[in-house]
């Protein structure tokens, strides 16, 4: 496997205007003959899918969700960075660039960033034309706050709903697209099977979920937004119907998986409080603003509270700890998300955990209140407050919320070159679903700044560099051998989950997978225990295989098949996430290793060995994938031990 | 355990669109009330298949009450008994122990069911794409702050905004009307300069969708309000009936 | 214009248009009833009915009311029956528990139609004698001749059973507006988060005004005026 990054020549800050000076182009009558296909319809999916119809592509767009609008994006709390610097603290393109490299702990690729910081501003421009309701002040003007990683205040939110608003503008471009004629809309319907024709991918075969029925699709590219595969772990933050399918499908198909082992694990989400728990609920980042985060000081004050025995609003000032401000007083409640996640699961394995389990911490808005009033805080956080409150069933104006970290956020997916392109020519990959700018660890607010740059900003020019040698190509028709074979591989596989006919619900297989996830692959990790959950899981796989039991039929609609044949593809992404876990003997954001750690028990990277991005080639069904190296160079960052201190 | 509740469960149960379907019987013997609502949908399905039979469908998503994916009529009540929340915040403490619970599948004529608890909520999308949005393409806008906006106009806008598209409006109205979600999408826009541009055609062609859909003539019973998850206002409701109006009048 | 009344909110439009037209007709006939009260005999009731029965209000007047009327009443079966057909075919078995929504609001049909059936009453007793058949005594007031509308309503409301008709038509007026006259303003579009309270108080202090004065009339007449 040959992977070739394409970054352009020339000093960091004019790379991407190079590139764009460069570029092919397609012009508007060829861009009539040139079908696209958009898998996906959050930010990314969304937006580019729209954003292609703006240029007179054809675009065909699928969602498994009844509404484009379902995305997952549409959960994202706290906000969007960029590099306005409206607020006049210092901040710049530079700056962003700077930190989120540095926020990645060094594992992202420096071209990729600088061009996300670079299009950052245009976002912002971008979504307020499209009427999203950002925040603003009474002068007017639109408002900032900061987040974790950075000591500027670059967010741009919209109360605690801010990906709900860029969703819903975006969706809203893409329904005029819709409106327009230029983009097919396919909702409830999910991508099996990517179509390779002569080694380029040309279409997809898809299963639409209300009638059971397959659909070949013809694109002269495919571009898949289809977000994270944090639901691997069964309990996360993400959606119900979040997937890694189409990653695997991609990955299966040729293009390379990089990174798989950086998954991010959010410090503030609602902790675990029974079995019958279906998924996590997230407290935005932004809480930290003026949230404090504490264990008890003294452990027999946190066993009194583990009893019910204590409450917190009891227990006096100088008997917490606010570990975070104690360990990192520069940044304090303000460290990027896995230095906050790995000090909370420290202090809960010390044994100054708090809750029934033990595994939660507190997040108190005692002192902020105090300072600024209970209507201030409402205003900001009303909505998270209420959430919680509903959840849990506490007051979290009177008494400290609880949070615990949880998986959230997968930094690794399929690997691309600068132009966004897997290792599949023909096949591109935007969003959360690629592996290209947060390296081993995402910034707050950067998710929905990269979802939206890659479709609004970026694939419109870099699929054209693709498309301008494809203009004489004609449209196939989906009767060719390709997508034939392609669509009987596709059904075959899913009348093999039908005749399995054994004994466990697909869920409680999932829920095993997750638990070995989770204890071998998720916040710490170590040889030992990686090497077992490769075991572990493997025989997840095979207990998948031969017992798993699906009611009903492949016709019409069935909700188990849909969910079987998306947790056959967790497991091999649990499968791979582990070794790449394994290979990775370092320390470096999300991906924590025991062996490799100070002494303060901060996270320690192996530059020399691992500056690179693991790229996984599949080569074959039960047979180990191959790790080709990425080698990333740093031209412009210094690269240094991170210090939040 | 004082921290469980029995439940008798009446679901409705339909193969598919033109099947006519029937309420199905169902015992729960341990439910924590703890658990959401459908984290007890998830309990009984996981009974169902270890039982051999099939699963009830239901639509969900994000289960934190923002994608507006979930859409079960519990009760009497679209969302459940619980104000100001989605299916998936509603949670089993709002039940007593033995009690019956009757779930149902959103009901209008606008919103055909697909299976069991499922409803195609296609009519939404279809009257956004009628006129719901800036026209605005990619690139080539003024910077961000080139417009002031007041921040009433903006937190207002922010509000109407906030409609997650659910449909419960539609659910509850014993019209089946859905000016609210049409007024909240027309008011998000109708506040702001930046859509203040196509307010007129707005206005007109989305009411234009949404009748030739089917929906229902709004009678301002306010029920659509009551039920909003999100709390929008049918203020919206009286703003795009003004913008509505002043368009016609303007032609 | 041309399609405005074809749409939703048009047909809305002219639902709210014609119920304030309706709403100034209840003012003025208030206003003329409680001169029944007047204990002159029924000489100032009797010279204003005389005013309402000039040919300019007859002819000029009277077709307006009942087109008000018609269209009110004409656009609520249509609508009725199209938010019947838009609510669809299956209905929940376990009914509506939405809360804080006013009965009135969801009883407007209902109501609207005994209001009707008050209506063709109160048509039958006193419209058509005074305007078709003529088949009322006269009277002369200051030389001018003209019917005596008074003796008619006295004579009418000397019936216990016509008294208890008449307050239960009033009730059922006074519900209706208790919702109709606020709806109307939200219609138009002459509501927001405050106006819309206002309007609510509004609408239901005059739906109580309206009704109570109209029942005030009847039972006083029937105890007092006899």
């Amino acid at each position: 496997m040959k992977l070739d990054s394409k970054i352009p020549q020339g000093e960091m800050a004019k790379k991407w205007s190079n590139y764009k000076a460069n570029q092919k182009l397609v012009n508007p009558a060829n861009k009539r003959k040139l079908d696209i296909i958009v898998v996906g319809t959050g930010l990314a999916g969304a937006s580019a899918a729209a954003s292609f119809g703006e240029m007179g592509f054809n675009v065909k767009n699928f969602t498994i969700q009844d509404s484009p609008r379902r995305a997952h994006s549409i959960a994202a709390q706290g906000g969007i960075n960029a590099a306005k610097n409206y607020p006049n603290d210092g901040d710049s393109v530079h700056r962003l660039f700077y930190d989120t490299v540095k926020g990645g702990d060094y594992r992202a690729r420096e071209a990729n960033v600088h061009r996300l910081a670079e299009v950052s501003n245009d976002i912002i421009d971008q979504c307020v034309a499209q009427g999203v309701p950002f925040a603003r002040e009474y002068g007017g003007l639109l408002d900032n706050r900061s987040f974790g990683g950075a000591q500027v205040s670059r967010t741009f939110y919209a109360k605690g709903q801010t990906g709900q608003q860029l969703l819903i503008g975006a969706y809203q471009a893409l329904m005029r697209q819709v409106n327009a004629g230029t983009v097919d809309l396919y909702t409830r319907t999910e991508i099996v099977d990517i179509v390779m024709v002569d080694g380029k991918a040309r279409g997809v075969i898809a299963r639409d979920l209300v009638t059971g029925k397959f659909q070949r699709h013809f694109g002269h590219a495919v571009v898949l937004a289809t977000g994270g595969y944090g639901n691997a772990f069964f309990l996360s933050t993400n959606a119900m119907g979040s997937n890694g399918s189409a990653a695997i499908k991609a990955y299966q198909k040729g293009a390379a998986f990089a990174n798989p082992c950086f998954a991010q694990i959010h410090p503030t989400c609602i902790p675990v409080h029974g079995e019958f728990q279906s998924k996590l609920t997230l407290m935005s980042e932004s809480l930290r603003n003026d949230g404090r985060i504490w264990v008890p000081a003294k452990k027999e004050d946190a066993e009194a509270i583990r009893a019910g025995k204590l409450k917190p609003t009891e227990i006096a000032e100088e008997n917490r700890d606010y570990y975070l401000e104690r360990r990192y007083p520069a940044f304090g409640n303000l460290v990027p998300r896995d230095v906050a996640s790995r000090a909370a699961k420290e202090r809960c394995d010390a044994g100054f955990g708090v809750g029934t389990t033990g595994l939660a911490v507190y997040l108190d808005f005692k002192s902020s209140i105090e300072r600024l009033g209970e209507d201030a805080i409402r205003a900001r956080y009303g909505n998270l407050f209420q959430m919680y409150e509903k959840i849990v069933d506490d007051n979290p104006y009177e008494t400290p919320m609880m949070i615990y970290p949880a998986i959230h956020y997968t930094m690794g997916g399929i690997w691309v070159d600068y132009e966004l392109q897997t290792s599949v020519p023909g096949l591109f990959a935007a969003g959360e679903a690629n592996f290209s700018d947060h390296g081993a660890n995402r910034l707050g607010a950067s998710a929905l700044m990269q979802g939206l740059a890659d479709g609004y900003f970026v694939l419109p020019y870099t699929i054209q560099n693709y498309l301008a040698d494809d203009i004489s190509t004609p449209r196939m028709t989906g009767e060719e051998k390709e997508f034939v074979d392609a669509e009987n591989e596709a059904k075959a596989k899913f009348e093999k989950l039908m005749a399995i006919k054994g004994e466990r619900s697909v869920d409680s297989i999932h829920k095993e997978l997750g638990l070995v996830m989770w204890d071998f692959v998720g916040m710490a990790r170590n040889k030992e225990g990686l090497e077992q959950a490769i075991e572990k899981i493997a025989n997840i796989k095979k207990e998948f295989y031969s017992n798993v039991r699906i009611p009903g039929s492949g016709e019409g609609m069935n909700v188990e098949l849909e969910k079987a044949s998306r947790l056959a593809d967790f497991i091999d992404i649990g499968d791979l996430m582990a070794r790449d876990a394994l290979n990775r003997e370092e320390s470096c954001g999300g991906h924590f290793r025991e062996e490799y750690q100070t002494e303060e028990g901060e996270a320690m990277r192996q530059d020399d060995k691992f500056a690179y991005a693991a790229c996984w080639e599949y080569k074959g069904e039960d047979k180990a994938p191959e790790m080709h190296k990425e080698d990333l160079t740093f031209e412009v960052v210094k690269v240094a031990q991170r210090n939040y201190k | 355990m004082e921290n469980n509740i029995s439940l008798t469960l009446k679901v409705w149960r339909q193969n598919g669109p033109k099947d006519k379907g029937r309420f199905e019987t169902y015992k729960l013997e341990t439910v924590s009330v703890d658990s959401s609502f459908l984290e007890m949908m998830d309990v009984l399905n996981e009974q169902l298949i270890n039982e051999g039979k099939e699963p009830v469908a239901f639509d969900h998503d994000c289960r934190e009450g923002i994608c507006g994916m979930c859409s079960l009529y519990i009760n009497g009540r679209p969302h459940g008994p619980d104000d100001d929340v989605t299916t998936c915040q509603l949670h089993m403490r709002k039940f007593k122990d033995g009690e019956t619970i009757t779930i149902e599948p959103w009901r209008s004529a606008g919103f055909p069911v697909i299976k069991d608890l499922i409803v195609n909520r296609n009519a939404f999308d279809t009257i956004i794409a009628s006129g719901g949005y800036t026209s605005i393409s990619t690139g080539g806008v003024p910077d961000a702050n080139a417009i002031p906006i007041s921040k009433i106009d903006a937190d207002e806008a922010m509000d109407a905004a906030s409609c997650i598209g659910c449909g419960a409006c539609v659910a509850t109205c014993k019209n089946g009307s859905a000016m609210l979600f049409v007024s909240a999408k027309v008011s998000h826009l109708a506040l702001l300069p930046q859509g203040q541009v196509e307010a007129a055609r707005r206005a007109k062609n989305m009411v234009a969708k949404m009748d030739e859909l089917g929906f229902g003539n709004c009678t301002n019973t306010g029920a659509c309000e009551v039920e909003c998850p999100k709390g929008v206002s049918i203020s919206n409701i009286a703003r795009l009936n003004r913008e509505f109006l002043k368009a016609k009048l303007a032609d | 214009m041309s399609t405005i009344f074809g749409s939703s909110i048009g047909r809305k439009l002219l639902m709210s248009l014609s119920g304030l037209f309706l709403v100034v007709f209840l003012i003025v006939h208030l206003s003329i009833n409680l001169l029944l009260l007047v204990p002159d005999g029924g000489q100032m009731f009797n010279v204003a009915a005389n005013f309402m029965a000039l040919p300019l209000i007859k002819y000029g007047m009277q077709p307006v009311l009942f087109a008000g009327f018609i269209v009110h009443i004409i656009y609520a079966a249509i609508l009725t029956a199209q938010n019947n057909k838009a609510r669809g075919s299956s209905k929940y078995a376990s009914g509506n528990n939405t809360k804080d929504v006013m009965w009135a609001s969801k009883n407007m049909f209902v109501l609207g139609l005994t209001v009707l059936a008050f209506l063709a009453v109160h048509l039958a007793d006193f419209w058509v004698p005074l305007q078709i058949t003529h088949a009322v005594d006269s009277v002369t007031i200051d030389g001018v001749e003209m019917h005596n509308t008074y003796a008619l309503v006295n004579a009418s409301l000397s019936e216990a059973w016509r008294v208890v008709l008449y307050v239960i038509g009033a009730l059922g007026l006074t519900i209706h507006l208790t919702h109709g006259f606020w709806s109307a303003f939200q219609t138009l579009g002459l509501s927001n988060n405050i106006w819309r309270c206002r309007w609510t108080v509004i609408g239901i202090a005059f739906a109580w005004i309206v009704g109570l004065g109209f029942t005030a009339i009847a039972i006083l007449q029937f105890a007092f005026y006899q």
